[in-house]
């Protein structure tokens, strides 16, 4: 019978070694931004989200980035009790689906001087977040 | 012309021996001018950077937190504890050299908030089980080894790159010991994290 200690150590070891290899030229590549295409899958957005967002963001609470229930058509940085950067407060947008598409494509483009760095590289992704945050904002 | 022509040019008819001499007075004026200019680019990143860094110290501080609240749960067997424990310390070995990064690009670190605010930004009061406790350590990690992926590009220096992948190789190594522990299969296609 398969060790399950040993099963654990060896998946840990795997995905070190896949980072170790897949990090430094992710970091020196230039980053070619495509638009996320029209619509989303919302359900594959919200394991997206739970994967991707869930370490910084929740949908019901101040974490180290704001609640997200609401923010589709929301403005920029008006959760009223969360501390948000100088950069951002700064602003006066709203948070719709391009918006949020270029934010996720590449916070520091969109505002230089915001504290989120995260970015989400493929357009499907994007648009699969998109969705579900737009589900979970719909009135 | 463009300035990078500006700048090429009177170099090229230096290294030529042409008649259009430089003197060692404009070289140096050239030469100063960018090394300004870098210095000045050079600072802007690093304002930008200590932002970034700063979100990843805050990341660890809830870290240190839910595992300091797992740990005195009473949900968990004391093997786990010991396990969550030696986790934590990761994490603050982590929060430590965040930090010395932040001071040395001249920021302040973020501080941390109290356990109590931690344990009710996480939903801590639902936790019933040690699955429960496993699942929300899980939740954290995998999304922290994601979160410290997707900050790579947005880092200036390699030094900072490395951190980061660093950082997500013990969030990946966390993740996988706490799969295991909830008896999740190993994932059939590799690049698990990030994109």
């Amino acid at each position: 019978m398969e060790d399950p200690v040993w099963r654990g150590m060896a998946v840990a070891l795997m995905a070190a070694a896949i980072l170790a290899l897949a990090i430094p030229a992710a970091a020196q590549s230039p980053v070619q931004i495509s638009r996320a295409p029209a619509g989303g899958d919302a359900a594959r957005g919200e394991q997206l989200y739970q994967s991707r967002c869930g370490a910084c963001h929740s949908l019901d609470a101040n974490r180290v980035g704001p609640r997200h229930r609401g923010v589709f058509g929301r403005r920029v940085a008006s959760v009223s009790d969360f501390r948000y950067s100088p950069a951002l407060r700064k602003r006066s947008f709203i948070w719709d689906a391009d918006m949020l598409d270029r934010w996720l494509a590449n916070p520091i483009a969109l505002v230089p001087g915001t504290t989120m760095g995260f970015r989400v590289p493929a357009p499907q992704d994007r648009a699969d977040i998109i969705a579900w945050l737009r589900s979970q904002s719909a009135p | 012309m463009r300035s990078t022509d500006r700048v090429l040019a009177p170099r090229r008819q230096l290294l030529r021996g042409s008649a259009g001499v430089l003197t060692i007075a404009g070289v140096t004026a050239l030469l100063g001018s960018q090394g300004a200019a870098l210095a000045q680019k050079r600072n802007a990143n690093a304002g930008q950077d200590v932002g970034l860094l700063n979100a990843a110290i805050a990341l660890e501080h809830e870290g240190i937190a839910a595992y300091t609240i797992a740990a005195g749960s009473g949900l968990l067997q004391p093997a786990v504890v010991k396990i969550g424990v030696t986790f934590r310390g990761h994490h603050q070995r982590h929060r430590d050299e965040l930090i010395r990064a932040v001071t040395a690009l001249g920021g302040k670190p973020a501080a941390a908030h109290s356990d109590a605010e931690y344990a009710k930004a996480l939903n801590a009061a639902t936790l019933k089980n040690q699955t429960d406790v496993l699942r929300l350590a899980l939740r954290l990690e995998r999304g922290a080894a994601n979160a410290y992926l997707g900050l790579i590009p947005s880092l200036s220096t390699a030094h900072q790159h490395q951190l980061a992948a660093r950082m997500a190789g013990d969030e990946a190594f966390h993740a996988a010991i706490l799969g295991n522990a909830l008896g999740e299969p190993i994932p059939a296609d590799g690049l698990m994290f990030g994109a």
